[in-house]
């Protein structure tokens, strides 16, 4: 087995070496003239003691030595695999979404609050899924849709007293809108330019946010937005509907939840439609999808306004349920997050995305004490996943057969 | 939210030209010109490695602005170790060139490792792969700096270079003095090195065609590294100018400084290092003189416009040769 790999230990030594020269100078100098090697040697051993044993499972993995445990568990998951294939695939979803609306009944006022962040993040993760995950474009200034939403909502809201139902589709509308100033300029570039300009754009919108004081209020945002209003039937005295502000908390859940089950079915609807067919075209081959007569510009600016529609109405919901809105709620650092958690579910799939977004959100909600770690995490999350899975954690299924997988 | 250094506009218009009220005056011009020589060069020096690394990879190095920012903590713990064991009194200057040395050298290594890391088994991967391993390496860093360093500025030792030569109402100051004669040794230094030299050579035969280059015995993974190392360490000294310069660096300071470098590279012709440093004064004038004439709020949108304006108008930059689709 040392033999075997010999190779990947002795860089995995180089690399550790490697760490610890580079964490020596940040934490081992001191400005009173000091060297010390303490506090180095504690993090560096700490570091290594964790990816030793990360090392070691994947060596015994790849080397095999893991049958004994490995083929039983993936025996158990084929069994669980045909087991669910067994039952058709609405009974899965109904559970699903049974046990998402008795969620809030079951957790507390703060498990529903981290509830709705979740519901939130999915949606976000979804409309860049359409962008990232279907037509496969770079997107970098995602979450500025997401502050157009809101700040459509908050601004309308607040200045004309418009209600949330009206300012919806306006939200919407808006962040459609800015989405194809953004989109029509850059959409003919390609890969990696997309990317940057993309992530201009959106710093762009944020200074703007920050700067507009008559507008926007500057970076103080905007306070006093009024929540969710619905009529709702009352039986008191009659027959009557009611008006009431959507307050409590376990309410607004099923809003959110209701805004995410429509994402859902949306984004669902578009990846098995023309368009989806349209920009799977595009992600694969551009040149090619344009010779078959695919316009390729405009399924582009349709996949980034499409994103951008998304986003604005999670945006609305986000300004009416945090009452407040500031530019600080939009910054790269939001955008890179969402990218992750696509990353990490898989682009283009749907349940991917769901679970990476609860993986993201909720794991460090349970780990409280690590929250300083959490972008850190984040980041090495994405290059990981790079590496050995890029596919994701579940992978998305291809539509149709290719002539290639035939032929094999 | 702590504001950012490059969110103080009053910092970016010296405190030593406040006195210059009047906008329209012949020496608030020359004034605005010197202080954007002084940023520019900065910019052209980060812009240098993104256009390397571009040049042999085609790929857009995320994590050079993090690069950028190690070397201002390097400079700024190496400076205040040779304060604390009292060096700085006796020998300023070779301290400050040993500063200097020491985060050229150690962005260097930082930046072979990351590329051998994050950059190298993804190079036969799609591009955008890479991409997004370029940046998760970009928030791992910044945040593996915050955690290494703390959230907070971290200060520069602000009795270098403190004296000024005054020119009626236009100033200079030893410090920008310096941060510009320093900038043009290095940009001098890596003309020489790369179209002088025999590694020179390597290089720009590697940034041609790979391939082409290792028929003849030319290995392209030295070439990368070696790439690497000259573009972390030329952002290094960058970085330790910044902190010179404005007083003090921070965990995310990379970020911004880095897109509006990657716009100087694009605005020159991404790939061609002429270009680059053209393009960085290019980006350092116009943000200096926005910020001086227009609007100091919008300073940092300037260098985006300009980004979007290149890349639709003319994507190949003022030097840059044509480049054919599988390039762009």
């Amino acid at each position: 087995m040392i033999q075997e790999f010999k190779k990947v230990w002795k860089q995995y030594t180089i690399g550790m070496v490697w760490l610890l020269g580079l964490l020596w100078p940040m934490l081992g100098i001191h400005a009173d003239g000091t060297l010390t090697f303490q506090k180095t040697i504690t993090i560096w051993s700490y570091i290594l003691a964790g990816s030793f044993v990360c090392f070691m499972i994947y060596i015994m993995k790849s080397g095999s030595s893991f049958k004994f445990i490995a083929d039983p568990v993936s025996r158990a998951a084929n069994g669980v695999k045909s087991a669910s294939a067994a039952l058709p695939i609405w009974v899965w979803i109904t559970v699903a979404v049974v046990l998402a609306l008795i969620y809030p009944q079951l957790a507390g006022r703060y498990g529903t609050d981290v509830a709705i962040t979740v519901l939130f993040y999915i949606c976000l993760g979804l409309g860049l899924n359409v962008v990232v995950g279907l037509a496969g474009m770079l997107d970098l200034g995602y979450i500025a849709f997401y502050g157009v939403g809101a700040y459509t909502y908050a601004i309308l809201n607040v200045t004309y007293g418009l209600a949330f139902w009206v300012c919806l589709p306006l939200s919407a509308l808006s962040a459609c809108i800015a989405g194809c100033i953004v989109g029509y300029p850059t959409l003919r570039m390609r890969g990696d330019y997309l990317a940057i300009v993309t992530l201009g754009f959106g710093e762009i919108i944020r200074i703007i946010l920050n700067n507009w004081m008559t507008l926007t209020n500057g970076p103080n945002g905007i306070l006093g937005i009024k929540p969710i209003g619905i009529f709702w039937p009352m039986f008191e005295n009659g027959f009557t509907f009611e008006h009431i502000w959507v307050k409590k908390l376990q309410f607004f859940y099923y809003f959110a939840l209701g805004l995410v089950i429509l994402t859902i079915i949306g984004v669902h609807r578009l990846n098995l439609s023309r368009v989806g067919r349209a920009w799977e075209s595009i992600r694969e081959d551009e040149t090619a999808a344009e010779l078959m007569g695919v316009n390729t510009f405009i399924y582009k600016l349709l996949a980034y306004a499409m994103g951008a529609v998304f986003a604005g109405m999670a945006g609305a919901f986000f300004a009416a349920r945090m009452k407040f809105v500031s530019p600080e709620s939009f910054t790269f650092l939001e955008s890179a997050m969402v990218l992750c958690m696509v990353v990490l579910g898989g682009m283009g799939s749907i349940p991917g995305i769901i679970l990476g977004v609860v993986a993201l959100i909720a794991l460090p909600e349970i780990f409280r004490e690590l929250e300083s770690y959490r972008m850190l995490v984040f980041g090495a999350t994405m290059i990981i996943m790079m590496l050995f899975r890029p596919a994701g954690l579940i992978p998305a299924k291809r539509m149709g057969t290719r002539s290639e997988e035939k032929e094999g | 939210m702590r504001l950012l250094p490059w969110h103080k506009p009053h910092l970016l218009v010296r405190p030593n030209n406040l006195k210059l009220r009047k906008l329209n005056t012949m020496e608030y011009f020359i004034q605005q010109l010197i202080n954007g020589l002084t940023l520019g060069g900065m910019y052209a020096l980060i812009a240098l490695g993104y256009t390397m690394v571009y040049g042999v990879i085609q790929l857009i190095n995320f994590a050079h602005g993090e690069f950028f920012a190690a070397g201002g903590y390097v400079g700024a713990i190496a400076l205040a170790y040779f304060a604390g064991i009292g060096y700085m009194d006796s020998h300023p200057v070779i301290c400050l060139t040993a500063s200097f040395m020491i985060a050229m050298a150690y962005c260097a290594y930082l930046a072979v490792g990351v590329e051998k890391i994050a950059y190298k088994p993804l190079r036969k991967n799609s591009r955008l792969a890479a991409l997004l391993s370029a940046l998760g390496m970009s928030i791992f860093l910044s945040n593996g700096m915050m955690l290494t360093q703390g959230v907070y500025d971290k200060v520069y030792p602000g009795e270098l270079f403190q004296g000024r030569f005054d020119f009626g109402m236009v100033t200079i100051s030893y410090l920008q003095i310096m941060i510009v004669s320093l900038t043009a040794c290095l940009l001098v230094g890596l003309n020489l090195l790369v179209f002088k030299t025999k590694i020179g050579m390597a290089m720009r035969a590697t940034a041609q065609d790979k391939t082409m280059s290792a028929l003849v015995a030319i290995g392209s993974n030295k070439i990368i590294s070696l790439t690497f190392a000259i573009g972390a360490g030329l952002a290094a000294a960058a970085g330790i100018m910044y902190g010179l310069y404005y007083g003090s660096v921070k965990y995310d300071m990379g970020f911004v400084p880095g897109i509006k470098a990657f716009a100087a590279a694009v605005l020159g012709g991404i790939g061609n290092i002429t270009g680059a440093m053209i393009g960085g004064l290019i980006i350092g004038m116009v943000e200096i003189f926005g910020a001086g004439y227009i609007s100091g709020e919008y300073k940092d949108v300037f260098a985006f416009i300009i980004l979007i304006g290149v890349l639709y108008f003319k994507p190949n930059g003022i030097m840059g040769e044509n480049i054919d689709d599988t390039r762009v």
